[in-house]
């Protein structure tokens, strides 16, 4: 795949090569949508429950959601609320938009640090190779044989003052080597190519060679790899709320309703505390994971359906 | 060979040290010691401060580090503050369920992988690959804990085929069949549960090493002998393939560990997982602590068999 700057001077010098050129970026990825009805719907059902959430949230009042009411303990859906209240008599409707919300929103914002922190660090130690290298990869390598949910268990309950943020940079330390340790590689097999040597002989900064001609080249990749991460970490997310370590308890996350169906009683008789924010994060999921897996299609041209 | 595998657990050495080096400082930052239990209304805060100053707390930290250390090693953790008996008999007894539920899911993990994964390869595109690959993705996509909860309400309680909670029934004698039995069963659903999980990325490997082989020199050279279309797949793929999915398993066993703390606490299984989970919240750090080394230990060990099976193999990827 060439990049975008030198696919603009071919194409100003001899207008007619445009035609022929095949289609590039974002022309690929909607061909490859055109073709997978079913990855279109997974993407207007993702944007979908992203557009009600997000407006939802702006539109429930939080703290009349987390009020506590206990007249309306374990209310059945129908009566007050639509979808029924929990434990504490907390409409479960709000809590599932409020949290879906939020758990949208931290598990981009945990992407989107690990991403920026370990594709950087990837490409500077695949590039520069050698000491620069080694020095990181040693990190690297020891982060990924610690027991990362133990010791995000931890630090989240002996942090003081714990709120979002320390969440978001407590699992952002710990979950950008997974991606160092991807793009080091892929960085490392580009970095030999024709077009880096050229570069380098034609006297272009380094900084210039590693963002603006190498990760070019790996954009596809680090759009799947995103998209992946971004389904990966709100199941993080959840999971580490629903075992009563995830968020702060006064922000509601799609685990602190299923986290009501530890106990038995709410499991099997009051289903409807645990079962829509359950589907609810189903459906997310997988609709990501399949936009995830078109855009993964889209950067290999031998699975490529369109 | 040997001397690649001592290379390997050289190197694993300084790991280990800034492994337990991390714990002990995230043990120091952990509030309370373990006089704060003894502390009840009417104790001399005196004597207390005697205690601690008795046990070396007051030491500089390298001098504690390295008691903490050498007790570690010899399986000395110290004792419990909620259960008042040493770590050490806790976790053991704990651990030996884990290990149990471990060994049987990843039985069952290839006891389902291996055969899709193959068969899904050789009949690539038909409607029972198209079944696999949908099967594959949702147990990719699908995050464990709403699995297993859905899991638990179906099978435990609404069928209630299989209990929902322990890992024995309480009525049974020790040492009878029956008892056996009864902890067999409570096995089995948690088991199935992580093993439908743990599938994904050996299928989808399987799967496509399968693919590539079929239309490699060798198969055709097989065909060309007039070997059978049969003990091709069982001989001559198989056995390739399974290689890279043989060195990926001491991967999948530390994975499966870090799991275990999801799984265990769904199906209220009393193994190691759900105990880091009980201790945590109750604050009952000493037990924390041991149970991070030993996951950590339990992590560097597997990709220590990964490493080794994969240099038995591959002769490129050995140390220098």
């Amino acid at each position: 795949m060439m990049n975008n700057e030198s696919m603009e001077e071919i194409g100003e010098s001899q207008e007619y090569t445009e035609i022929s050129t095949p289609p590039m970026g974002l022309k690929m990825i909607a061909r490859e949508f055109k073709k997978d009805k079913l990855a279109l719907l997974s993407l207007v059902i993702l944007l979908l429950i992203i557009a009600v959430t997000f407006i939802g949230a702006l539109i429930i009042d939080q703290n009349n959601v987390m009020t506590i009411d206990i007249f309306e303990k374990y209310s059945p859906p129908g009566g007050k609320f639509f979808l029924g209240a929990d434990e504490g008599g907390r409409d479960v409707f709000g809590q599932l938009i409020i949290g879906a919300r939020n758990s949208i929103v931290i598990g981009f914002a945990i992407t989107i640090i690990t991403s920026v922190i370990g594709v950087g660090i990837g490409i500077l130690a695949g590039y520069y190779g050698g000491k620069v290298d080694n020095f990181i990869m040693r990190i690297v390598d020891f982060t990924m044989i610690l027991p990362m949910m133990m010791i995000i268990i931890v630090f989240v309950t002996i942090i003081p003052k714990y709120n979002v943020w320390s969440f978001i940079l407590i699992m952002s330390l710990f979950y950008w080597v997974a991606k160092a340790r991807l793009f080091r590689s892929k960085t490392l097999s580009e970095g030999r190519r024709d077009y880096v040597n050229a570069s380098k002989t034609m006297g272009t900064s380094n900084i210039k060679i590693m963002f603006r001609e190498i990760m070019p080249n790996l954009s596809s990749l680090i759009i799947t790899n995103l998209t992946m991460n971004f389904a990966g970490n709100i199941g993080i997310e959840t999971t580490l709320t629903f075992l009563g370590f995830g968020l702060p308890a006064n922000v509601p996350s799609l685990g602190t309703l299923i986290s009501f169906a530890s106990s038995g009683d709410v499991l099997v008789n009051k289903q409807w505390v645990w079962l829509p924010a359950s589907l609810l994060i189903l459906v997310l999921m997988l609709s990501i994971n399949y936009v995830g897996q078109a855009f993964k299609r889209t950067a290999d041209a031998k699975q490529r359906l369109g | 060979m040997w001397k690649t595998i001592l290379r390997r657990i050289l190197l694993m050495i300084p790991q280990v040290l800034i492994l337990s080096v991390l714990i002990f400082i995230l043990a120091k930052m952990m509030p309370g010691d373990p006089f704060s239990g003894l502390i009840q209304p009417g104790t001399d805060p005196a004597q207390i401060e005697m205690l601690r100053e008795k046990a070396g707390l007051y030491d500089p930290w390298y001098t504690q580090y390295f008691r903490w250390l050498v007790n570690a090693l010899q399986g000395d953790f110290g004792a419990s503050y909620q259960y008042k008996i040493p770590v050490a008999n806790l976790i053991s007894e704990r651990a030996m369920n884990t290990i149990w539920l471990s060994l049987l899911t990843v039985i069952l993990t290839y006891a389902i992988a291996l055969p899709l994964g193959v068969l899904s390869g050789r009949y690539q595109n038909s409607k029972f690959d198209k079944a696999v690959v949908v099967y594959n993705f949702f147990s990719f996509a699908v995050p464990s804990f709403v699995f297993a909860l859905i899991i638990l309400f179906f099978f435990g309680y609404r069928l209630g085929w299989f209990p929902t909670l322990g890992s024995v029934s309480p009525d049974v004698e020790p040492g009878t069949i029956a008892y056996l039995w009864s902890r067999a069963y409570h096995l089995i659903l948690p088991a199935i549960t992580s093993a439908l999980l743990a599938t994904a990325v050996t299928i989808q490997y399987l799967r496509s090493e399968v693919i590539d082989l079929k239309s490699s020199d060798f198969v055709r050279t097989a065909r060309a002998k007039g070997v059978p279309t049969k003990k091709i797949f069982t001989r001559h793929i198989f056995r390739n393939a399974s290689l890279p999915i043989a060195s990926m398993a001491g991967y999948e066993i530390t994975g499966l560990l870090g799991g275990s703390v999801v799984i265990e606490r769904i199906f209220g299984f009393p193994g190691m997982g759900n105990l880091f989970i009980t201790s945590i919240t109750q604050r009952d750090y000493s037990v924390v602590t041991a149970l991070i080394l030993i996951y950590g230990l339990a992590t560097l060990f597997g990709t220590l068999i990964s490493d080794i099976i994969m240099s038995a193999i591959d002769p490129r990827i050995r140390v220098q």
